[in-house]
């Protein structure tokens, strides 16, 4: 049965979701727009929208400054390290509940999320002092490690989630059809189960990627990923509109594309599955 | 049927993640007990001694930690407020046939990827600064005085700034779920001769209570422990008018060094989230069938 929609309806619609879309979206646009003014412009009154001398020279500035391309590099190896190393160790576990579920297996599974439920706070102090100890303060690895402890609970229901859809009749075929153990995780389960595996790593790239708490407060200079880099234009010296956006631009523009692609799956892995 | 022995290699795969998630509950969470009941100052070292509930009695009777403590819910709740009726809103609208959805879609969800520490910046500077903020040249436009936010009202401009990244995401949980609505059963609805708010009232809403609740505990978890913008744009200040838990805490221990008071009010600022996540689980567990 198709609805007849209203001509006049649907402009009428259309017209509202674009006026609200652009209007959430703006913030971005502006910055992106500021990036490429000079400072002047970037400040001018009334601001100027598109009709402005465009220029690269921010971005420049930004890598001068200080060292872009090494925070960009921190927050790659911290939001992938901490990611693969959380998978590692996430697929045998989501994997053994999914097929082999024993009576406390939800329970395990409810534990695992509680432990979400601790306020980083209410540990900052001793992660803080034992990393200030043994020396993992302001290093790449000391936050690929407490970036993959935060996320590994989510990491595990995401996976459990996928996992579980895999039907266990495929297997039960398989094995029927006299498919070795070895031949049925290469060609069985491994084809069902990279897409899932896929969308929990790119998922938990955006969110180790955009995390704060961790990185402002355990790095300084040298392991400072983009979120800390981008606080330290906070700082009144650092004030330049132009040069800031132009920072912000860089820093937002990788994980947004990612986003943008794996929309659908960041439904699914963030509500583990409830939300179809 | 699982067998004896693919129990024990069940057992063998789980252990790694059970093991390193119970040493990050465990030792962190020991440590932060011990401390709290130490005389703990960072900057003398080794003048450590036992003082019992001291801290606590500090932490707890310091007029900051009830502002912090009402603060917390308030931009939790408001957050919640905004992004959970603007997301319904939001979805509903999304949800029906118009031109260009694949682009209003991604422009939508685009605010939830922009790290805490950019939006903040930008907020902050572009949009609330009293005198070059774009809110600023707008309120002039129409002859009005600027505001300046983040000094007359920190705290609603930070829950502005959080709802702004929480409401795309939100609105693209509800409006995948919304999407999941049986057509016909509206259209038989429809010739019931049920009106547009009784639609909304007895079928939508109930279908999209499960991701609802999904909504309300991913943010919940999240917005706790709000930090990245409040260290960026107002330090909590101006006073204590935008300090939360979670920045109280942090101000306690690595700003003025006290660790025993920091820790004392890391073990409160758990035990209350502890309660709030007790009411979520039960409900994320009775919607969820794992």
């Amino acid at each position: 049965m198709a609805r007849k929609v209203k001509k006049s309806r649907k402009l009428f619609v259309t017209a509202l979701a674009w006026i609200i879309a652009l209007t959430l979206f703006f913030p971005v646009l502006w910055t992106v727009l500021t990036s490429f003014k000079t400072e002047a412009e970037a400040v001018a009154s009334p601001p100027s929208f598109l009709f402005f001398d465009w220029t690269l020279e921010n971005y420049a500035a930004v890598q001068e400054r200080s060292d872009y391309g090494r925070h960009f590099m921190n927050s790659v190896v911290i939001s992938v390290g901490s990611t693969m190393l959380g998978l590692i160790i996430a697929v045998p576990a989501a994997w053994a509940m999914a097929f082999v579920p024993g009576k406390r297996t939800k329970d395990v599974l409810m534990w695992m999320l509680s432990t979400k439920m601790l306020p980083p706070v209410g540990v900052l102090i001793p992660i803080y002092l034992i990393f200030r100890d043994i020396g993992l303060l302001d290093t790449r690895i000391g936050l690929v490690i407490v970036l993959m402890l935060i996320n590994l609970p989510i990491i595990v229901w995401m996976l459990y989630t996928y996992f579980k859809e895999i039907p266990g009749e495929i297997l039960e075929a398989a094995r029927m059809d006299g498919a070795s153990l070895r031949n049925e995780i290469i060609y069985v389960l491994t084809p069902m189960a990279v897409p899932g595996i896929a969308s929990t790593l790119l998922l938990n790239i955006i969110l180790a990627w955009n995390e704060a708490f961790w990185t402002l407060n355990l790095t300084a200079a040298k392991a400072a990923p983009l979120t800390a880099f981008i606080a330290s234009y906070s700082s009144p010296e650092g004030l330049f509109y132009a040069k800031l956006s132009a920072a912000s631009t860089m820093a937002i523009a990788p994980i947004m594309v990612m986003g943008w692609f794996s929309q659908k799956q960041l439904v699914r892995g963030l509500t583990f599955g409830a939300v179809k | 049927m699982a067998t004896e022995h693919s129990r024990a290699a069940a057992r063998i795969m789980i252990s790694p993640a059970v093991i390193l998630l119970l040493l990050w509950m465990i030792v962190p969470l020991g440590m932060t007990l011990y401390f709290s009941f130490l005389r703990f100052n960072l900057l003398m070292p080794g003048m450590e001694e036992w003082t019992g509930f001291e801290n606590y009695r500090y932490f707890l009777s310091d007029p900051a930690f009830s502002t912090a403590l009402i603060n917390t819910l308030l931009l939790v709740g408001g957050v919640l407020l905004i992004t959970v009726i603007g997301g319904t809103l939001l979805a509903l609208l999304l949800d029906q046939d118009f031109f260009g959805q694949g682009v209003v879609r991604i422009l939508t969800i685009a605010p939830f990827f922009v790290m805490p520490t950019v939006s903040a910046l930008v907020f902050k500077n572009m949009f609330m600064n009293p005198v070059n903020g774009l809110f600023a040249h707008i309120a002039g436009v129409f002859g009005m005085e600027p505001i300046d936010w983040l000094s007359q009202i920190p705290l609603l401009s930070i829950t502005l700034m959080v709802s702004w990244t929480w409401l795309p995401f939100a609105t693209l949980i509800l409006l995948t779920a919304l999407q999941s609505l049986d057509r016909e059963q509206i259209e038989a609805s429809e010739m019931d001769g049920a009106g547009p708010f009784s639609r909304f009232f007895y079928i939508i809403v109930p279908h999209l209570s499960r991701a609802g609740t999904v909504v309300i505990l991913i943010e919940t978890i999240f917005l706790l422990s709000v930090f990245a913008e409040i260290l960026v744009t107002t330090n909590g200040g101006p006073g204590n008018a935008s300090t939360n838990l979670t920045y109280l805490v942090y101000a306690e221990s690595l700003l003025r060094f006290d660790v025993g008071t920091g820790a004392a009010g890391g073990v409160v600022a758990i035990i209350l989230a502890n309660i709030v996540a007790i009411f979520l689980m039960r409900m994320i567990g009775k919607n969820l069938d794992a």
